[in-house]
């Protein structure tokens, strides 16, 4: 069964992230929020393909329902002084 | 016509396209089931919805068409615009529903 830090050790593992979040303890349902500066320039569609580009085959096979959230650092960073 | 083509038939025919699970009214998924909601929320209840779980070609077809690997998939104008949570971002920011309107008036 695919934990929430198997799926933040893939995400990591396939993409150069600053920060990532991954919530989720059924094994099927996820929640992550993935910041990276990869995403610079890209629209949402983009910096999801990404995201799914590092999980790769995992997406099709191990995980049934990933919600996430991108950022930008700059972005991110925004979005934190406002909390 | 091979399902490639078909999808770019269906995308480009009509201007409001949701790939889901199951239907508007009976949602197989709760992605699908957002995605519905978004839309209708959008002021949109005429829209093109499209089960792949009936058409195990159009299941496997569209995850290539857009490179996108998971279903549900809103198209607007023959345009990918993205998942249920794209759709989320966009409702939340007034963007969808300008971009609905534009494709139905």
């Amino acid at each position: 069964m695919v934990s929430a830090q198997d799926l933040k050790n893939y995400i990591t593992q396939g993409l150069a992230c600053e920060h990532v979040q991954v919530l989720g303890d059924d094994g099927q349902h996820f929640e992550a929020i993935v910041v990276s500066p990869l995403f610079v320039g890209k629209n949402m569609v983009q910096q999801h393909q990404l995201v799914y580009q590092a999980l790769g085959d995992r997406m099709r096979e191990e995980i049934h329902a990933l919600s996430m959230r991108t950022f930008t650092p700059e972005a991110w960073g925004k979005l934190n002084n406002t909390l | 016509m091979d399902t490639q083509e078909l999808i770019k038939s269906q995308v480009t025919s009509n201007p409001v396209v949701l790939y889901m699970k199951g239907s508007p009214k009976f949602p197989q998924c709760g992605f699908s089931g957002l995605a519905v909601q978004i839309l209708q929320a959008s002021g949109v209840n005429d829209f093109t919805a499209i089960d792949v779980l009936a058409d195990p070609a159009i299941r496997d077809g569209i995850k290539i068409y857009a490179n996108w690997p998971t279903i549900p998939q809103l198209y607007i104008k023959g345009e990918f615009i993205g998942g249920a949570d794209i759709m989320r971002d966009l409702y939340q920011q007034g963007e969808l529903q300008k971009l609905l309107q534009e494709a139905v008036a």
